[in-house]
């Protein structure tokens, strides 16, 4: 049953990893809860002694391809930068709010990788194994994923700018 | 600047996440301190990883939904567990509700709401109890005269443990509970296979005399079928049991209890 424990101690986990990669406060439980039930379906799959956090993000990533498969069409329209231009003051719920819009706008492969290196600080290696992709492939997702939202912020913060001096 | 080592993109990151070997610190740090551009960039990843660490940090002290919890336990233990704290929760809050009401002085009818924290009572009975290995009883079948006796006087009524053989649920004992307005009784009944059901038993005001249907309840995982017949209030309560077999034990223990 030590596994049992694991598995409710990673919960958290797991919630904010979902919500970063899916983006949306209200449904970023469904995924976990799709998750949790297949975990506990293959929990005898998990071979004792493994990461088994690396197994359940796993877990969680095939949900959540499967998931964005199927609402692939919808994702695409939303693929341009929206009105960035519209901010006036700041805060610091707005700057998470913006991070937030940021990382939902980067394509979701990228997401993930850039996600679970800086939330989950997984090695590189663990992150390869958890995707199931080249450890090559990891590294150039993780660099265009953080050139796009270094563009993505740089450019608020250039709009943010221009308001004040306006 | 004799044996320059190529520093790759993939040195890049690792060094802006702090993975990068500690043999290649010194040439990446070089390279960068010569391109004040590309130090400029790598500065800015690191910055974006504090940045998007602090956004969601807070996201795991959020106490984890009770339905998630639930998702994460297996059938047979941990779920009785997580429902045990969600009902302790629960009725607090109802406790409270319910102590208010009191306060309010009201006329001697019992509400519904009143029938309905019954079921909860015995639902939450039912999860603390049930998963009981060593423990699950006060009394044990073999004393089941005893057990009879005993709780009869307590709760000041006639009662009778039902026989539940040709639904499979053979008596494991019972034990005495506090009810809000005095002592109230479990049974509990299993299976061959351990599946287990609890019949839970509440004396009502003298004189009340009344009756309601049959209803039913399921939260927590528990499912309950409950019902007010005169001077008693009962809830069958269970876990393991899907609706419609609980709903068939609901219906022999009425037929038996019929005063």
């Amino acid at each position: 049953m030590d596994e049992a424990k694991r598995l409710v101690e990673l919960i958290p986990r797991l919630r904010r990893y979902a919500r970063a990669l899916v983006g949306d406060r209200s449904s970023a439980d469904d995924p976990v809860q799709d998750t949790l039930e297949r975990a506990w379906a293959k929990l005898h799959l998990y071979r004792r002694g493994t990461d088994l956090r690396a197994w359940l993000f796993t877990v969680m990533h095939n949900v959540h391809v499967n998931k964005v498969r199927a609402a692939r069409a919808t994702d695409m329209l939303e693929d341009e930068m929206p009105e960035l231009a519209q901010r006036g003051a700041q805060s610091d719920a707005l700057v998470v709010r913006d991070l937030d819009r940021a990382i939902a706008r980067l394509p979701a492969e990228q997401r993930a990788v850039l996600l679970l290196v800086t939330l989950e600080d997984m090695s590189y290696d663990e992150v390869a194994r958890t995707l199931g992709i080249p450890i090559g492939t990891v590294m150039s997702r993780l660099s265009r994923a953080r050139e796009k939202l270094r563009a993505m912020m740089a450019g608020h913060e250039a709009a943010a700018r221009l308001k004040v001096v306006k | 600047m004799s044996e320059e080592l190529p520093v790759t993109e993939a040195d890049l990151q690792a060094y802006a996440d702090g993975r990068l070997a500690p043999d290649r610190h010194a040439a990446v740090e070089a390279w960068l301190a010569a391109r004040p551009e590309e130090a400029e960039r790598i500065a800015a990843y690191r910055r974006l990883n504090d940045e998007v660490r602090a956004a969601y940090e807070p996201l795991l002290a959020e106490p984890v939904p009770r339905e998630l919890e639930r998702f994460a336990a297996p059938r047979r233990w941990l779920r009785p567990v997580a429902a045990v704290a969600g009902w302790v929760a629960l009725g607090a809050a109802l406790g409270a509700i319910a102590g208010w009401q009191l306060h309010a002085t009201r006329p001697a009818m019992v509400s519904s709401a009143d029938v309905s924290l019954m079921a909860r009572r015995a639902a939450i009975a039912h999860a603390t109890y049930a998963p009981e290995v060593r423990h699950p009883v006060e009394v044990g079948a073999e004393q089941e005269q005893h057990l009879v006796t005993w709780l009869s006087k307590r709760l000041g009524v006639n009662l009778r443990a039902p026989k539940l053989e040709e639904a499979g649920l053979s008596l494991v004992g019972g034990r005495l509970l506090p009810g809000e307005n005095g002592p109230v009784a479990q049974l509990m009944y299993q299976t061959q296979v351990g599946r287990r059901l609890t019949v839970y038993w509440r004396p009502e005001k003298s004189g009340s005399n009344r009756e309601t249907a049959f209803r039913y309840a399921r939260e927590n995982g528990v499912g309950v079928f409950y019902w007010i017949d005169r001077e008693c209030g009962y809830a069958i309560a269970s876990a393991d049991l899907e609706k419609d077999e609980l709903l068939r034990v609901a219906t022999l223990v009425y037929k038996q209890l019929e005063p």
